[in-house]
């Protein structure tokens, strides 16, 4: 067994050096081979570590065992990231001098200063231009493209390849270095039919979609994120620094989800990590996120990312969910039981022990009206407390634009107004995959499809109608198949309801 | 308790898992546990014999023919949920082998000693591993056969290395 150790001095500047920091990396998996790239140097508040040019500079910190990566401004609390997916903003940290960078998706690059970050930050040698006005306001124009899709994971993909194949170019916008989005870390095989890629890993379809794009009109814009979207479809890009901006026929946001937080005492401490993020890092980077995780949320996700943290030689010491019945599916449950992990239905998590991160979880069980059932307490003895209490969708450049939204729980909150081709309620923007409301990956493959294919009717109206018809036919069949069981239901009746709202929002305008 | 509430299929919901007293002795069969309404059919494709059916739509749960099915465990790997083992109870020395998916690393090796483990996780007898099967074509989910003693073939859904 590698050593593992978690005390907290091993975080303090000047405290262990190189040779003993511990190294969480993960050795033999059995789905993933990890291509970690040349090793390079960087150094921590004055303490030379090493990493691998493939992390990002939180992935490298946390497998030298490095979990505190910034002070809360009022108290002075250690944080240390939580969503890894560049939305939470707990890991920002000062690096090169620069404060305020998010470290859990920024690359990490030989001979980096990294700092833990106090405080607000502050700049100190403003780089020359950042305060001339013109150049700020200068932005690159990029000219028009008939369909520009913001994201791509599974929507995003699906919707350039349903259009591409119809012959109406796009451009897929993603702020991250990998195409896929989350199927990226999925190594599970999917559920569904043939037709839905079933029997398939997600990371292998990831693969395959990318690979799909090749000899279609579809052009991928990687390490940008879209910043806003404005009249006349015009996105706001970033890259690198330099702001562009882009006008496009049709517009289709596939920007995903991003992960809930839990309340509770100690929930800001290191080491209370949302499931993607520990996905990502054992998934994406091959690293270990701890030696013993309590899981809170027994839906698909913390099922899975249960299963996935066992192969990964992470022991799970519980499952608890406050819900007196558990919410995935039994085959993914029945999965990580028979490997002795329990499911605890009707327990929550009380806190999370340990002054500089994770030291311990108490959880306690819950009568049918939510409160603590007294004496019933009990610690678990763990260095992670893993999240996966759901998901809400990405809206916000719907939002900014003036699209009408609704609040719909079935759909996870707050949702983007769509119609039954997913357009919003401005005319050629669409909506597609969690972004529109949480679903499943393969929901939002379909739903991608549909988006693309209804954006190339709105811009090519030359298109054979007839065809198109077709195609969307089949795909809405194969979304109400996947709905129909009973664990589509919530998906079923949001997106029912959403198509009555879209329907009352035509009506009024009209 | 129950599936919902502790992620175990309770008696009742086994009703109907396990095949006839008469056909598990008759030779090596399937067990498919997967009793709830999900959406998902590979294992309807897998079988090369027809066993295995779906009837209306992609969320019903499987049926099995086991006048068909040879218990050749094709459709083990095939399973997105790992709910498919081959239970084969037809040998006269008083032990059953079976079946089951293992995705973890480092597999077993023929002949090793495992601990077996039941729905649980708990260890109910010792098993040597009869078979280590991992082709291309199982896609990394690797299938491994367990002697156990025959009165085990009906709980034993794991196994769990001593050494390494």
């Amino acid at each position: 067994m590698e050593e593992r150790t978690d005390h907290p001095k091993d975080n303090l500047p000047g405290g262990d050096d190189l040779r003993s920091a511990p190294d969480r990396r993960i050795g033999d998996h059995p789905i993933l081979e990890f291509e970690r790239g040349r090793e390079i140097r960087f150094d921590l508040d004055g303490r030379a570590l090493e990493g691998y040019e493939t992390e990002t500079i939180a992935a490298a910190l946390h497998a030298s065992g490095v979990r505190i990566l910034r002070r809360s401004i009022g108290r002075d609390r250690p944080r240390g990231f939580f969503c890894a997916i560049g939305r939470c903003s707990s890991c920002l940290m000062t690096v090169d001098g620069v404060p305020n960078i998010m470290t859990c998706v920024t690359p990490l690059r030989s001979g980096m200063r990294v700092e833990t970050q106090r405080g607000k930050g502050a700049l100190g040698n403003p780089s020359p231009g950042l305060h001339d006005a013109e150049e700020v306001g200068a932005a690159k124009d990029l000219g028009t493209v008939p369909l520009a899709i913001v994201g791509a994971g599974p929507a995003g993909l699906s919707a350039a390849i349903a259009a591409g194949r119809l012959g109406v170019s796009s451009l897929i916008i993603d702020e991250n270095r990998t195409p896929g989005g989350q199927l990226i870390k999925q190594t599970h095989m999917f559920f569904g039919s043939r037709e839905h890629y079933a029997r398939v890993r997600g990371i292998d379809i990831g693969r395959e979609l990318v690979a799909e794009l090749d000899g279609l009109p579809a052009k991928l814009l990687l390490d940008t994120t879209a910043l806003g979207l404005y009249p006349e479809r015009t996105l706001s890009l970033l890259k690198d620094g330099a702001h562009m901006r882009i006008s496009a026929e049709a517009v289709i946001l596939a920007a995903g989800a991003s992960e809930n937080m839990l309340a509770f005492e100690g929930c800001d401490l290191p080491g209370v990590y949302g499931a993607g993020a520990v996905q990502t890092l054992m998934n994406v980077h091959g690293i270990s996120p701890g030696r013993r995780v309590l899981m809170v949320g027994a839906g698909n996700i913390g099922l899975i990312v249960s299963y996935q943290l066992l192969q990964a030689g992470v022991e799970v010491a519980a499952v608890v969910d406050a819900l007196p019945e558990i919410g995935g599916y039994h085959v993914h449950a029945a999965k990580i039981r028979r490997a002795g992990v329990p499911i605890l239905t009707s327990h929550t998590i009380v806190r999370a022990i340990g002054a500089d991160g994770v030291e311990g979880a108490t959880v306690c069980e819950v009568d049918s009206d939510w409160a603590p059932v007294p004496d019933s307490e009990r610690t678990f003895d763990v260095d992670t407390i893993c999240l996966a209490v759901g998901l809400t969708p990405n809206c916000e450049l719907a939002l900014q634009s003036g699209c009408e939204d609704a609040y719909l729980s079935d759909l996870g909150g707050h949702v983007v107004v769509h119609g039954e081709d997913l357009e919003t309620t401005a005319s050629r923007v669409y909506i597609a995959g969690d972004a529109s409301g949480i679903e499943e990956a393969s929901t939002a493959m379909l739903e991608g499809r549909l988006a693309g294919l209804a954006a190339a009717l709105a811009v090519r109206p030359e298109i054979d109608r007839g065809e198109v018809d077709r195609l969307m036919r089949e795909t809405r069949a194969g979304l109400e198949e996947l709905r129909n069981g009973p664990f589509g239901e919530k998906p079923r009746l949001g997106k029912a309801r959403m198509i009555e709202l879209a329907r009352a929002v035509q009506e009024r305008s009209s | 308790m129950s599936r919902r509430r502790d992620g175990v299929l309770d008696s009742h919901e086994m009703t109907g898992v396990l095949p006839s007293k008469e056909r598990l002795a008759a030779g090596p069969v399937v067990v498919i546990e997967c009793v709830e309404n999900i959406p998902c059919n590979p294992c309807v494709d897998a079988c090369p014999r027809g066993a295995i059916t779906m009837e209306g739509d992609i969320n019903q749960t499987p049926d099995v023919d086991v006048t068909k099915c040879n218990g050749c465990g094709l459709c083990i790997s095939a399973c997105p949920g790992l709910a498919i083992f081959v239970i084969d109870a037809s040998r006269d020395d008083g032990t059953a082998t079976i079946s089951l998916p293992y995705e973890y690393v480092p597999l077993p090796s023929t002949g090793e000693t495992v601990a077996a483990l039941d729905r649980e996780g708990n260890v109910v007898c010792n098993a040597t591993v009869a078979r280590v099967l991992s082709p291309r074509a199982f896609d990394r989910t690797p299938v491994v056969s367990l002697t156990v003693p025959m009165e085990h073939a009906g709980t034993v859904r794991h196994l769990r290395r001593k050494v390494g």
